[in-house]
C-alpha cells in the first residue's frame, strides 16, 4: 500500500472530513504533505501524529511520557523494521520478536489503543494475508493484536479482512 | 530505571547527551553488557543502548530513549522534530552506519567514508541555512538536534569528515559540541579515543549491506530548493509590477550620524588594529572588511547606522617599535595611522570615522570608568613580582622573557606558557631568565598595580549574556570563548603597566604607571565616536534604542565578550553593551601563516601593488571569509574564482544583458510580456533574493555572497535557454519574445549591482552607471525584486566589468609573496622545531631578530593585545 493510500486511510480513521493531498519523494516514495500555513511535513509517521493532532485526538500518541516514548518506539520501528526488510526470513524474526512482545499485551503500549496499533496494523496488513494457517497459529498474539485492531471501528475500511481460526489445529506447534 | 550501554556502542552518545541535558541523570542506573548480550527478552538480536523503565518496560531504539528523558522534563516535540527524529531513524542511520564501519572496522579513508553519508550532511547543512536558524528545528535547541548530533558526533569530530564547504553543519555541530551534557557523554563514550572508541561495539556487528535502492541516486538537492507554490509565484509578479514605486523615500544623510528614536539605529565597529604594524588580509577580512560589508548591507535597508575604526596606538609594541626606528612612540603612530587610513581607504571601507586611541577623548572617558569602578569597589591593589631587565632598563612582558620550565625542564620556555609541555608559566618562576632581545639575566622586581575584580562583577555579566545571547547573532566561537571564560570562573586581571606611553593611571602611587591596553583598547570605541561628535553618549550610553554590532577575529572574544562589558557593567552608566559579536576564525596563507618577518603573504599595502583591483581583492576574502572555519588565501584559488565566478558567470551575465539592449534595441529597454515561465524565474529570484536577506541579516557573510551568485547563475541558464540573439531575428512573436528576455535579465542585472554593493562597491557602481539605474534604486534594497528598469527606459554604454587573470600573472605574484614551495619547506622546519629559528643561536640580537620578536608580539594586528599576555 503506497504511503499516501495509507495516509488518507488514516485520515478517514480519525474522522477527518477534508482529504489531503499527497505528494511522494524520491525512491522510496515517502510522502509530503504540503500544510497551508507552513512548511511542508515529510515521513510517514511524522504527518501521521500531525493528522492526529489534527483530529484532536493526541491520546493517540499516548498520555504518560511512558506511553508516548513507546507510542514513537514503535512508530520508527514501523518505518525502520517493517518497511525496511522485505526478505522472508527478516519477516519471520519480526513476528517472532512481536509475538514474544505481545504475550501480556492487548495493544502495543498495553491497555490503550494508539497510533502505534494503527500504524503496525497498515504496515504489518500485507504480510498476514500471506500467512499460512500454521502460521497465523505460530504468532498467536500477533494474530491475536492484528484480529482485534482488524475490527476496532473504523481502522480497516476497504482493506482485506484476514481469518483467524479460533480453535487450534497445530496443537503441537508449541 | 536502568539503562544498559556496552563499550563503543553509538547508540550511547545521544542517550547520554539526553539525559545530561534533561537532567534524567539522577535517576539513573547504569549496567554496561557485552555487545552481543540480549538485553531485550523479546527481541532476537541483541541491542544496545536500552533503557528498562520501572514498570518493567523496554525502550530499544535511541531515540525514544532521548525522547522519554525529554518528556520527563515536560518538553514535548513538535511536527518538525518529529520530521528530524524520523529522517535520522530512516535516512540518516543507514548511511551513517555504513560509513562508520567502513572507516572504523574496515580501516577505510577519505572519499570511501564520506561518499555514503555526503548526501545525508548536505541536506543538513541545506536545511539549517534554508530555513535560517542555529537549530534543527528553530531558534532553540530541541531533541532532534541532540539526537543527531549525538549519531554524527564520533564521525564529524573529526575534522577530515565535516565538509569545508557546508558551514551551517559546522558552526550547528560546532555550537551543539560545546554544550556540557554533550561534551560529557563525549568524553564518556569515546574515552578521547576518536571514532576508534567504537571499535569494540561495531566490529560485532554485522557488515551493512551496500544499501539497497536507496542512497544510490544522485538527485540534486536543488530540486528540493525549487519547489514554488502558485501563491508565491502570484506574489513574487505582483511586487515585480510595481516597480519603482514601491521604493521609500531615500533617508537623508545626516552629518554626524545620531540615533533617532523610532528607527533602527546600527552601531557597528571594527576591532581596532594595532599601529605599529601593516595589516595583513586576514587582518582585514576578519574586521574592517567584514564590518564594512555589513554596514553598506545596513545603509541599503535604510537603517540609521554608524560605522566607526580607528588604530590602537598605545602599548609596550609601540614604544619598542619607537626605539627601533629612533622616532618617539607620537610619531610612530602619526606614521602608521596614516599607513592604515591609507590602506583602507584602497580597500573602500566605508567607514563615518577612523580615528585613533591617543586622544585626550581617551583618557577622559578611559580615566572616568576607571574611577567609578574604583569607588564602586570593583579595582583591587596587589603586590607583583616582575622581571626586570636592568640592561634594557624595563619591565619586561611576557614573550620577552625566556627561560627553562619549571614544569618539564624545557630550555626554551617562553615567559607565558612552555612550548614543550603547554603548561602556562608565571615568568617570575622561570629558572635561568633571559631577556629575549639583549640575553642578560633580568632580575624580579616588586611594584604594585591595580587589579579589575572580576569575580566581583562575574554575576553581572552572567545575567546580561543570559538576556542578551538568546536569539542575538553571536556567532558560535564568541559564544563558546564566552563561555568557556566563564566556566572556569573569572579571575582579578591586572590593568596597570610600568609604562611611559599610555592612558595615565590617576590616582596617588601610580604616576610613572599606565593602563593595560586590554582596559583601555576597547574603550577607544567610544573616544572615537567622542572625538567624531560631543554627542557620543547618545549612540554609548543608550542601550535601549542602539544595537551593537562588533566584528573581530575569534582571539578578540575575551575584550569584547567579557573585559569590556564587566567594566561597563561595574561602572554603572546605562553603557551601550554588544548585542551581536560577530568573530572570525583565522585566515591562513598558502597552507601557512602570514609572517611579515618571512615576507610571507600579502599584506595591506601590497595589494595594491599587484594590479588586481581592490574590489577583486574584497571578493574572494569574502568568498573565502573564515566563517565558522579557517580558510586559507590561495593564489590559484583566486584566479580560479576570478575566472570562473566573476567573469564566466557573474560579469559575462550583466555584461550580456546590457548588450542585448544596446545592441538590440537601441539602448531602450523593451516591452517585457512575462510568461509561466518568467514568472517563475521572477519568484525564484525573489526567493533568493529573501535568502540573501536573510543571510546578511545574522551576518552570514561569505553564505550571502553565493545566493548573489546563484541568481546570475539562473540568469545565464534562462539567456541561454531562449537565445534571444537568435529570437531578436525571427518573427514578431519571436522578437516580442526576445525583448521579454532581454528586458528581465536586464533588471535582474540591476538588481544584482545593488545586492553586489555592500561586498563590490566600485564594480556595483559602475554596472548602475552602465545601467543608468535610477538613484533611489541603487540605494535602496527591498525584500522583493522590483522591475527598475521598466520599459523605455535608456540605459548608459556597456563595457566589460572583468578581467581576465592568466596563470603567469598569478605565479609571478606568487612567487614575489611567497608560499607554495618555498613555504612548504619553511614549514617543515617550523613544524620539527617550534621555535623561530631566528633566536636560537644570536646572543645579541640585530633589528631582523628584534622585527622577528615584535612580530611575535603582535602577531594579530587587529588583537588588542596576544591573549598569552594576559596573566601577570
Amino acid at each position: 500500500m503506497a504511503a499516501a493510500a495509507e495516509l488518507s486511510l488514516l485520515e478517514k480513521s480519525l474522522g477527518l472530513s477534508k482529504g489531503n493531498k499527497y505528494s511522494a519523494q524520491g525512491e522510496r516514495q515517502i510522502p509530503v504533505l504540503q500544510t497551508n500555513n507552513g512548511p511542508s511535513l515529510t515521513g510517514l509517521t511524522t504527518i501521521a501524529a500531525h493528522l492526529v493532532k489534527q483530529a484532536n485526538k493526541e491520546y493517540l500518541l499516548g498520555s504518560t511520557a511512558e506511553e508516548k516514548a513507546i507510542v514513537q518506539q514503535w512508530l520508527e520501528y514501523r518505518v525502520t523494521q517493517i518497511d525496511g526488510h522485505s526478505s522472508k526470513n527478516d519477516i519471520h524474526t519480526l513476528l517472532k520478536d512481536l509475538n514474544s512482545y505481545l504475550e501480556d499485551k492487548v495493544y502495543l503500549t498495553g491497555y490503550n489503543f494508539t497510533l502505534a496499533d494503527i500504524l503496525l496494523y497498515y504496515g504489518l496488513h500485507r504480510f498476514i494475508v500471506d500467512l499460512t494457517v500454521q502460521e497465523k497459529e505460530k504468532y498467536l498474539n500477533v494474530s491475536r493484536w492484528f484480529c482485534h485492531i482488524q475490527h476496532y471501528p473504523g481502522i480497516r475500511q476497504h482493506l482485506s479482512s484476514v481469518v483467524f481460526i479460533k480453535n487450534r489445529l497445530y496443537t503441537n506447534s508449541h | 530505571m536502568r539503562l544498559f550501554v556496552s563499550e563503543g556502542a553509538p547508540g550511547c552518545l545521544p542517550v547520554l547527551a539526553a539525559a545530561g541535558r534533561a537532567r534524567g541523570r539522577a535517576e539513573l542506573l547504569i549496567s554496561t553488557v557485552g555487545p552481543e548480550d540480549c538485553v531485550v527478552p523479546f527481541l532476537t538480536r541483541p541491542k544496545v543502548p536500552v533503557l528498562q523503565l520501572d514498570s518493567g518496560n523496554y525502550l530499544f531504539s535511541t531515540s525514544a530513549i532521548c525522547r522519554y528523558f525529554f518528556l520527563l522534563s515536560g518538553w514535548e516535540q513538535d511536527d518538525l522534530t518529529n520530521q528530524w527524529l524520523e529522517w535520522e531513524a530512516t535516512e540518516l542511520q543507514p548511511a551513517l552506519s555504513a560509513a562508520l564501519y567502513y572507516l572504523v572496522v574496515q580501516g577505510k579513508k577519505g572519499e570511501d567514508v564520506l561518499g555514503s553519508v555526503r548526501r545525508a550532511l548536505t541536506h543538513i547543512d541545506h536545511s539549517l541555512s534554508r530555513q535560517n536558524c542555529p537549530f534543527l528545528a528553530g531558534e532553540t535547541e530541541s531533541l532532534a538536534d541532540i539526537v543527531l548530533w549525538g549519531a554524527l558526533y564520533p564521525l564529524l569530530q573529526d575534522p577530515a569528515y565535516l565538509p569545508e564547504e557546508l558551514s551551517a553543519l559546522h558552526s550547528w555541530f560546532q555550537t551543539l559540541s560545546t554544550q556540557e551534557p554533550c561534551q560529557r557523554a563525549a568524553e564518556t563514550v569515546l574515552k578521547q579515543q576518536g571514532v576508534l572508541a567504537l571499535r569494540p561495539y561495531l566490529q560485532k556487528q554485522p557488515q551493512p549491506s551496500p544499501a539497497e535502492g536507496r542512497a544510490v541516486t544522485n538527485e540534486p538537492e536543488e530540486e528540493e530548493l525549487a519547489t514554488l507554490s502558485e501563491e508565491e509565484i502570484a506574489m513574487a509578479v505582483t511586487a515585480w509590477e510595481k516597480g519603482l514605486e514601491s521604493l521609500p523615500p531615500l533617508r537623508p544623510q545626516q552629518n554626524p550620524v545620531l540615533p533617532v528614536t523610532g528607527e533602527r539605529n546600527v552601531l557597528i565597529t571594527s576591532a581596532l588594529p594595532y599601529v605599529n604594524n601593516v595589516p595583513h588580509l586576514g587582518n582585514i577580512i576578519g574586521c574592517v572588511l567584514s564590518a564594512d560589508v555589513f554596514a553598506r548591507y545596513s545603509r541599503l535597508r535604510q537603517w540609521n547606522t554608524l560605522y566607526l575604526c580607528g588604530t590602537d596606538e598605545y602599548g609596550t609594541a609601540t614604544e619598542t617599535k619607537a626605539m627601533e626606528e629612533g622616532l618617539t612612540p607620537q610619531e610612530i603612530c602619526d606614521k602608521y595611522h596614516i599607513i592604515h587610513a591609507d590602506i583602507y581607504r584602497w580597500f573602500n571601507i566605508s567607514f563615518d570615522t577612523f580615528g585613533r586611541t591617543t586622544t585626550a577623548q581617551q583618557t577622559k572617558i578611559t580615566q572616568d570608568i576607571f574611577q567609578r569602578l574604583l569607588t564602586r569597589g570593583f579595582v583591587l591593589q596587589d603586590t607583583v613580582e616582575q622581571l626586570r631587565c636592568e640592561h634594557c632598563a624595563r619591565f619586561l612582558a611576557d614573550r620577552f622573557v625566556e627561560g627553562v620550565c619549571p614544569f618539564c625542564g624545557y630550555e626554551e620556555a617562553r615567559g607565558d606558557q612552555c612550548d614543550k609541555c603547554g603548561k602556562l608559566i608565571n615568568a617570575v618562576e622561570l629558572k635561568k631568565p633571559q631577556c629575549k632581545v639583549c640575553r642578560s639575566c633580568p632580575v624580579v622586581q616588586s611594584t604594585h598595580h591595580l587589579f579589575l575584580d572580576l569575580p566581583k562583577l562575574e554575576k553581572r555579566l552572567e545575567e546580561w549574556l543570559g538576556r542578551t545571547l538568546p536569539g542575538s547573532d553571536w556567532t558560535p566561537n564568541a559564544r563558546f570563548i564566552t563561555r568557556s571564560w566563564l566556566r572556569d570562573g573569572l579571575k582579578p586581571r591586572c590593568i596597570t603597566r610600568d609604562l611611559k606611553w599610555g592612558t595615565p593611571v590617576p590616582l596617588e602611587g601610580f604616576e610613572d604607571k599606565v593602563f593595560y591596553v586590554w582596559f583601555d583598547a576597547t574603550i577607544g570605541y567610544l573616544s572615537i565616536t567622542a572625538n567624531y561628535t560631543d554627542q557620543w553618549e547618545r549612540w554609548w550610553k543608550n542601550p535601549e534604542q542602539v544595537d551593537l554590532y562588533q566584528f573581530m577575529a575569534k582571539d578578540n572574544v575575551p575584550f569584547h565578550g567579557i573585559v569590556f562589558p564587566c567594566s561597563a557593567l561595574g561602572a554603572e552608566d546605562n553603557y551601550t553593551l554588544v548585542s551581536h559579536l560577530i568573530a572570525t576564525e583565522y585566515l591562513n596563507y598558502e597552507d601557512g601563516k602570514f609572517s611579515k618577518s618571512r615576507g610571507v603573504g600579502v599584506f595591506g599595502d601590497m595589494a595594491q601593488d599587484t594590479g588586481i583591483p581592490a574590489d577583486i581583492w574584497r571578493f574572494y576574502l569574502l568568498y573565502i571569509r573564515p566563517e565558522g572555519q579557517d580558510s586559507a588565501f590561495s593564489w590559484t584559488d583566486l584566479l580560479l574564482k576570478n575566472n570562473s565566478e566573476l567573469l564566466n558567470n557573474l560579469g559575462n551575465f550583466i555584461n550580456r544583458a546590457g548588450m542585448f539592449v544596446s545592441k538590440f534595441f537601441g539602448g531602450y529597454v523593451p516591452e517585457m510580456v512575462l510568461n509561466p515561465d518568467d514568472q517563475r524565474l521572477l519568484a525564484h529570484v525573489t526567493l533568493e533574493l529573501q535568502h540573501y536577506h536573510q543571510l546578511l541579516e545574522k551576518v552570514r557573510i561569505r553564505d550571502a555572497l553565493r545566493s548573489i551568485l546563484t541568481i546570475s547563475r539562473h540568469g545565464n541558464q534562462y539567456i541561454q535557454v531562449n537565445e534571444p540573439w537568435k529570437r531578436i531575428k525571427g518573427s514578431e512573436a519571436d522578437r516580442q519574445r526576445a525583448g521579454t528576455v532581454t528586458g528581465l535579465a536586464v533588471n535582474i542585472a540591476a538588481l544584482l549591482s545593488v545586492m553586489l554593493q555592500p561586498y563590490m562597491p566600485t564594480v556595483s557602481a559602475t554596472i548602475q552607471a552602465q545601467l543608468q539605474l535610477p538613484p533611489p534604486a541603487c540605494s535602496i534594497l527591498l525584500t522583493n525584486f522590483l522591475c527598475t528598469l521598466p520599459a523605455g527606459h535608456q540605459i548608459g554604454t556597456v563595457s566589460p566589468l572583468f578581467q581576465k587573470l592568466e596563470n603567469d600573472q598569478i605565479e609571478s605574484l606568487r612567487q614575489r609573496f611567497g608560499g607554495g614551495q618555498l613555504e612548504e619547506t619553511f614549514d617543515l622546519k617550523a613544524k620539527t622545531s617550534p621555535k623561530p629559528t631566528v633566536i636560537e643561536t644570536v646572543t645579541t640580537a640585530g633589528p631582523q631578530q628584534i622585527q622577528a620578536l615584535m612580530d611575535e608580539v603582535t602577531k594579530q594586528v587587529c588583537s588588542l593585545s596576544p591573549v598569552g599576555d594576559w596573566t601577570s
